[in-house]
């Protein structure tokens, strides 16, 4: 099969909305001849104009407002926010406005808007522009969350998520964005709310969100060698969530290690260890629930201090030896 | 300030006079009738009364048509009314009800009407810039012709999404109307301690935006400067900011000793400044109105009210299990 980078398969789901919706359109800082910080937009002003791939100023409080009200009244923005961690300039239209309106108003707006979020760390862009805070926005009801972790993923969510009713805040992991995979090239979607099962495997669950299940499938491999059998679920969409899947597996295998990129503490890796151990899958554990997850500290500059703040490849396979007592 | 507005320059109708007028004494008396209901324990939490600031409400929702859109403050009760919400439903939702505009979720501050182009109160001061600027975005490119007002308050101008929204609207050429009732206090601050400009209106300046300072207490200024605007703004000339200086008679909400503020200016404006008794005047000194006629027209009201407050009491409460419903689309 054909295989494109992360990045040309939200751009390929972008573009293929666009074509069949005319209410579809996108708005961000330097989206249009620039191609975007992270050059994901490349191309799209030329096929689409200038009408329908909005430059905005650097304004995320007007645009991220102006979005949902577009939304509010029959558009179907996409928001690009430049880096993940300016959302914070945005917060009160995707929390109080974009989240809420729908309730507050007795069920009569929809508020159909995509934002999406260039979110983590590794690029040595240091601690204002390297966070993944998307547990925050799993903690607000109205709003949908969505974390693709490969380049088929990334292209079904966000078709998915642009026809979603609702607010879909789109974090897309910026060292995935060249990784190839195989996509098609025709249509398709992936419901949001459906967990993937990335590898098989009977002793050890991991359920890893955005860029840890690339680096759960490196150490699943290597535990292969040690005789070690470990499935890894990629929950793909945080709100909703598939429970479903993700308790099946631990039933089978008993064993699970939750791996998030965020900070351990409040992660949404803690959500998903309450909601196994309040489950009925509790009484099939053979040992306790483990997580991995950020150091409690900002993204540092250095290199090496950089990749020490979160999980690696490493961590994870030391992790999975002491689930088994090896 | 521009004050000039007389009733031979205007070419509105007699009946349509009247019933601005009538609008008008709606939205005192439905302040009035909820600053009762209040005090006999029957409206949970709080609301902030607009008693004073009829004719900006009224006067910018008059050369609105239907498709046109509003977003609104928490000061709304009287843009809803004035934009044509239900009064009855919106006596509803106060207390709370299932038959509320909002089913009983919403209340005081987030009473919205999509139906009538009445994009939502805001509990949020100045939030409904960028939320009007994104629906005069969606009027612009669906090209549907319709102008977009945001009412908000002095306060508002200094929070940074007031200055984004109006640059963002002007480089763009939005339809939108920025209407500020400078009530001279935000909250507790007022704006001349919290602003170091003379005028609000001078801030458009600033974003290439025709901007005006007038009188809001005397409604057919505010009917002539907002007609000026939404036809710049159906021509395709972007928005416009209007600063339409009015009073509260009101605290702020109902914790308010108005300690910040003394009765002698308050019973200034009372007097001399009243929106309705201006615009009463003025029609029965042009022999439009009767005496006669007022005091039917004040009947009508209280009936109306009478009959939105029995409506109101008589209606459910919300079923519990509405708690999760309407989250999500």
């Amino acid at each position: 099969m054909r295989e494109i980078t992360y990045s040309e398969a939200i751009r390929e789901a972008m573009s293929q909305e666009m074509r069949n919706n005319q209410d579809v359109f996108i708005m961000g800082e330097d989206i249009g001849v620039y191609g975007g910080a992270f050059g994901l937009t490349n191309g799209m002003i030329e096929e689409f104009g200038p009408e329908r791939v909005r430059i905005t100023p650097i304004s995320e409080a007007a645009i991220s407002g102006c979005a949902v009200g577009a939304a509010m009244t029959g558009m179907r923005p996409i928001l690009e926010i430049q880096f993940s961690d300016f959302i914070m300039i945005a917060m009160d239209n995707i929390v109080n406005q974009a989240a809420k309106n729908r309730y507050m108003f007795g069920g009569k707006a929809k508020v159909p808007v995509v934002v999406r979020l260039p979110g983590g760390s590794g690029a040595g862009f240091a601690a204002q522009h390297s966070q993944s805070l998307e547990a925050w926005m799993t903690h607000v009801p109205g709003l949908k969350v969505v974390q693709p972790s490969n380049a088929y993923d990334a292209k079904g969510l966000m078709k998915a998520a642009i026809k979603d009713d609702n607010p879909v805040l789109f974090y897309e992991h910026k060292m995935l964005y060249p990784v190839k995979g195989e996509v098609p090239e025709e249509e398709y979607e992936i419901p949001l709310g459906k967990a993937d099962i990335k590898k098989s495997g009977t002793d050890i669950s991991i359920v890893a969100t955005g860029i840890m299940v690339n680096r759960a499938m490196e150490a699943a491999a290597e535990l292969e060698n040690e005789g070690i059998n470990v499935e890894v679920i990629d929950p793909r969409t945080l709100v909703p969530l598939d429970t479903e899947t993700i308790l099946e597996s631990v039933k089978k295998t008993s064993r699970v290690l939750v791996v998030y990129e965020a900070v351990k503490r409040g992660g949404y890796g803690a959500e998903i260890a309450s909601m196994i151990a309040e489950s009925d899958a509790f009484d099939y554990l053979d040992a306790p629930i483990r997580r991995l997850g950020g150091v409690a500290a900002p993204i540092p500059y250095n290199p090496e201090l950089e990749k020490a703040a979160v999980p690696q490849v490493n961590d994870i396979i030391k992790e999975c030896r002491k689930l088994m007592n090896k | 300030m521009s004050n000039a507005a007389t009733l031979k320059s205007s070419s509105i109708t007699p009946e349509k006079l009247k019933s601005m007028l009538y609008d008008m004494m709606v939205i005192r008396n439905f302040e009035e009738t909820l600053k009762k209901l209040y005090q006999q324990g029957k409206i949970h939490g709080t609301m902030h009364l607009c008693i004073g600031q009829e004719a900006t409400a009224v006067g910018a929702c008059v050369p609105l048509t239907k498709e046109d859109k509003i977003t609104s403050t928490h000061r709304g009760h009287g843009h809803s009314i004035a934009k044509g919400t239900d009064v009855m439903k919106m006596m509803a939702e106060l207390l709370g009800k299932e038959t509320g505009t909002c089913k009983g979720k919403g209340g005081s501050m987030h009473i919205a009407d999509l139906d009538v182009g009445n994009l939502g109160a805001n509990g949020i001061v100045c939030a409904g810039l960028p939320l009007g600027t994104g629906a005069a975005l969606t009027s612009k490119m669906k090209n549907l012709g319709y102008v977009v007002l945001c009412f908000f308050g002095d306060g508002a101008t200094n929070e940074g999404a007031f200055h984004e929204s109006l640059n963002l609207a002007s480089v763009w050429k939005l339809p939108v109307i920025f209407f500020c009732e400078n009530n001279l206090y935000g909250m507790s601050g007022s704006i001349k301690e919290m602003t170091n400009i003379e005028n609000i209106a001078e801030r458009g300046a600033a974003y290439g935006i025709p901007s005006e300072t007038i009188s809001g207490n005397d409604i057919l200024t505010v009917v002539e400067a907002v007609e000026r605007a939404v036809e710049r703004a159906r021509n395709g000339e972007g928005p416009t900011l209007i600063e339409a200086h009015t009073y509260r008679w009101e605290g702020h909400s109902r914790s308010d000793a108005r300690k910040y503020r003394t009765r002698e200016e308050e019973k200034d404006w009372k007097k001399h400044r009243d929106p309705i008794a201006l615009f009463k005047q003025k029609l029965i000194e042009e022999n439009i109105l009767t005496e006669e006629e007022y005091g039917e027209m004040e009947k009508k009201v209280q009936t109306l009210m009478d009959n939105a407050v029995e409506f109101a009491v008589n209606s459910k409460a919300p079923d519990l299990d509405t708690l999760m419903t309407d989250i999500y689309a």
